[in-house]
């Protein structure tokens, strides 16, 4: 289980894995492609089941995880109505998390889409925080089939060989991630953090999305708080009301007349108190869509991240070229407009002979030359960066914009059937009552 | 058999009880008077149990034949309102503020036809205090029935504002009932303190009706200590029944503040969640209206719950209240029952004993007390069928109350996501619409 280390390399990428990103515009090489090719056409994907397992891991210590059966078919067969028998292979939770970072690297200008949560936040306090509870594990099958689907159906993401490799091939898929080199594209948090200080002048519309993200991430993480607290208290008035359900039966025990009616509406207490776990069961996919999109914040904040750091580096290559250049004026005229310890070192020890100077100057006229590459270069990438993820995000505010739409009717459908319920509980009460 | 005759008249309440009795004990007056001979001594002669005299044997006998046919009636006692002819209600409260103290008064309006009162229609201003008085006085005056409660007389000073509108409210509510509960009773309605209550302009509490003698005095000063014989049966159970319903009540009672308390909590929590709604929506576009939509729905939710909140605090716990304070007081009739059986045994041993000694005839006073066991054991039997029914019917109100207001609570709620959803979805099929325009 070596993938456990290295995972932890990649989360926290040091100084070292970094690279001039000279070679950052590898990812300009995956061709766009339209959306009519999406794999999720081609192929049918589910995430079928989850099984407990235990194994060593890296360290050789023992330890129990869960891994998840993906099932895959190719949709011809489907549709012919053929039976296939479908392609399947376990891959463990840390194997998707390698497959979305190397996603993320890979496609810094996309909103790649988020995995369910490692472990369970935001719960009310009856559901198990336990990353082996069997509803937990369930809620994370979900979740990661529709964190595959969600990958199949991008128009950009869809395509990718690794992707499909981890669809469909068991082995060797790690070995090939890591061949990919992606890790060493990966930018450092650090850097991507002095960025967002020292940049100049960044897209707007970037910093606005930038701001919307921040904004999304407060909000759905407010709400699921919320929601979490509402589901406790709610869990509780309902509970109570079983009380009634004892106290009913117990006092239908004295009464003559009464007592048959008691006695019954007792019986729909208990089913009301006990209604609330399956309703609160329910909304609990809810709160995992929503959950969603406070990851999806995540993921759109590092695309405007990745154009800060993409546009502080131009920046630098730019300002770089400006003072090589004022430099190479410098030498050539011999006018030293600013401060600088070579003016002072040229104040003090006199010029220096022309044939050392005409050096200085051919190396001067070299660097120039390079950094108006890396510049052009710099700006291509900026601007391919800005461009695509313009487009990716504008992709993207308009699924989220459908899914939660969507998501909300799902919950005001859920509401109307607890309120059905209740109804439906308490007039039958109601009757029982009127009997006595 | 004088079956047409209203069964509570058996006690005639309207006559000072120190004058007559009871009918019962009424019969036999004049054997008293003559000083009660031997022959008639003779007659009640024998085992307790058996030794009633023909007359008030037949008459109690009457009176329970009455009480079993009419217990169709008694099975709803709405049906018997045609017979009613004194309606009394409590209502606008007033507060008064003198140097001396700040009290609310509460207007009683009265309508009657009956002839124990001048005028049809009266209408006076009391205060709690005067309703204590008259309950004091119904307890005294008829200590064989059980008299309704009054709401609690004690506040915890701090806790409760008893000047709020909602503690005025409640305690007029109770104070209502429980007037409405005496002027339906057979009996007390025809108590005279009660018509003064009813009628003085100023209730003089302590002079008036003065002149009427503490009966359970009687009943108080003997049998300190001294075991009944046997209690019949059917009182014992009538005590083990309000022992258990009593303390049924009071799971109930805190089931309802444990609800009420948790519901208050998940409203706070609520309104909270309506407003993360709200704020998410400044910040989207597209999603604004409907995330403002689930805010408002939110909303409409929490002010159906709060209401039926409401609806709990001020008209379903003071029902549980009055009936635990209603336990109370059967219990105390019980007790003084128990008490007047242990007084006529007590006397009838000592009888029989100076009897066996110097053939001295039972005295007078023994059957008398004989008799007053009879009729409060009659008088609590008919209390117990009027309150058991009356019980019956206020539960089935107030359990189907409490399912209607649920039922309205949810109701309000699904309407509102119902329309949240209609909403919703027309502006999705518009966006459809437009896309392919």
């Amino acid at each position: 289980m070596a993938e456990e280390d290295t995972k932890e390399d990649f989360l926290v990428p040091d100084g070292e894995t970094e690279q001039p990103s000279a070679d950052g515009g590898a990812a300009l090489n995956i061709p766009m492609v339209e959306e009519g090719s999406t794999l999720i056409r081609r192929m049918e994907i589910c995430v079928a089941e989850a099984e407990k397992r235990s194994g060593k891991n890296a360290v050789n210590m023992q330890e129990t995880f869960s891994v998840y059966l993906i099932e895959t078919r190719p949709m011809d067969a489907v549709a012919e109505g053929r039976n296939l028998a479908p392609d399947s292979l376990w891959r463990r939770y840390s194997e998707f998390e390698l497959l979305r970072n190397y996603l993320i690297v890979t496609y810094p200008y996309i909103v790649v889409p988020p995995l369910p949560e490692k472990r369970a936040e935001f719960v009310w306090h009856k559901l198990s925080a336990d990353n082996m509870d069997p509803d937990f594990v369930e809620r994370r099958r979900v979740g990661l089939e529709n964190f595959l689907l969600r990958v199949a159906s991008h128009p950009v993401l869809s395509n990718d060989k690794i992707f499909y490799h981890f669809l469909t091939e068991e082995h060797d898929w790690k070995e090939v991630v890591y061949e990919t080199g992606f890790q060493a594209k990966a930018d450092s948090r650090l850097r991507a953090l002095s960025a967002t200080f020292r940049v100049r002048n960044p897209d707007k519309r970037f910093m606005e999305m930038k701001h919307y993200s921040d904004e999304l991430q407060s909000h759905t993480s407010q709400l699921l708080r919320a929601r979490a607290r509402v589901a406790d208290r709610l869990y509780g008035v309902y509970k109570v009301h079983g009380n009634y359900g004892r106290v009913f039966s117990e006092w239908s025990a004295i009464e003559k007349e009464m007592g048959d009616g008691l006695q019954s509406a007792g019986h729909h207490m208990d089913a009301y108190a006990a209604s609330i776990d399956d309703i609160l069961e329910e909304e609990e996919h809810y709160a995992d869509q929503i959950k969603e999109y406070l990851f999806y914040a995540e993921a759109l904040r590092a695309v405007c991240r990745k154009h800060e750091l993409t546009q502080f580096e131009l920046e630098m290559a730019s300002q770089d070229l400006i003072s090589k250049k004022q430099q190479r004026e410098e030498l050539a005229t011999g006018i030293v407009r600013t401060f600088s310890f070579k003016g002072m070192t040229n104040k003090l020890f006199g010029q220096e002979a022309p044939e050392q100077r005409e050096s200085r100057l051919k190396l001067l006229e070299e660097m120039i030359a390079e950094g108006e590459e890396t510049v052009k270069e710099k700006t291509v990438e900026c601007e391919e960066h800005v461009e695509r993820a313009w487009v990716d995000m504008q992709r993207f505010r308009e699924q989220k914009d459908k899914d939660l739409r969507e998501a909300l009717i799902n919950y005001a459908v859920m509401q109307i059937s607890m309120c059905k319920k209740g109804i439906q509980v308490w007039s039958n009460a109601k009757e029982c009552f009127l009997k006595m | 058999m004088s079956v047409g005759a209203p069964r509570g008249l058996a006690s005639s309440g309207q006559k000072p009880i120190a004058e007559i009795l009871h009918p019962l004990s009424a019969t036999e007056e004049p054997l008293s008077v003559s000083g009660g001979g031997d022959k008639e001594a003779g007659l009640t002669n024998g085992t307790p149990v058996e030794n009633s005299s023909p007359a008030s044997a037949s008459s109690l006998f009457n009176r329970l034949q009455l009480d079993d046919d009419l217990e169709a009636d008694i099975q709803d006692p709405y049906a018997l309102t045609e017979t009613r002819d004194l309606f009394v209600t409590v209502d606008d409260p007033k507060k008064h503020v003198s140097t001396m103290e700040t009290y609310i008064t509460y207007r009683v309006s009265t309508k009657t036809t009956r002839i124990e009162f001048d005028l049809p229609e009266y209408c006076v201003r009391r205060r709690y205090q005067d309703f204590d008085w008259l309950r004091i006085k119904l307890e005294d005056s008829q200590p064989t029935h059980l008299i309704p409660p009054l709401p609690e007389k004690f506040v915890m000073k701090g806790v409760v504002d008893r000047f709020s509108e909602e503690f005025v409210e409640t305690r007029m509510k109770a104070l209502d009932k429980f007037l409405k509960r005496v002027a339906d009773h057979p009996v007390l309605s025809f108590n005279p303190h009660l018509n003064a209550f009813l009628s003085a302009k100023d209730l003089n509490k302590r002079q008036g009706l003065a002149l009427l003698t503490k009966v359970g005095e009687s009943v108080k000063h003997v049998a300190g200590g001294y075991k009944l014989r046997a209690r019949p049966a059917e009182f014992c159970a009538m005590g083990e029944y309000l022992d258990t319903f009593s303390q049924k009540l009071g799971t109930i009672d805190r089931i309802a503040q444990r609800i009420l308390k948790e519901q208050s909590e998940y409203l706070t929590e609520l309104r909270e969640y309506g407003t993360v709604y709200s704020s998410w929506a400044g910040s989207e576009e597209e999603l604004q209206h409907p995330l403002e939509g689930v805010a408002g729905c939110v909303t409409t939710c929490c002010s159906a719950l709060e209401e039926q909140c409401e609806n709990m605090s001020q008209d379903f716990l003071p029902v549980l209240r009055e009936y635990l304070l209603y336990i109370e007081s059967m219990k105390n009739v019980l007790r003084k029952r128990d008490q007047s059986q242990a007084e006529y045994e007590g006397r009838l041993e000592a009888a029989v004993l100076r009897k066996q000694e110097d053939k001295t005839p039972i005295p007078v006073e023994v059957e008398k007390c004989q008799d007053k066991v009879e009729c409060f054991n009659a008088d609590l039997k008919a209390d117990w069928e009027r309150w058991q029914s009356n019980k019956r019917q206020d539960f089935k109100q107030l359990l189907t109350g409490m399912a209607d207001k649920n039922i309205n609570h949810y109701e309000k709620s699904q309407a509102a996501w119902e329309s949240l959803i209609t909403l919703l979805q027309e502006k999705q099929t518009e966006d459809k619409t437009s896309d392919t325009n």
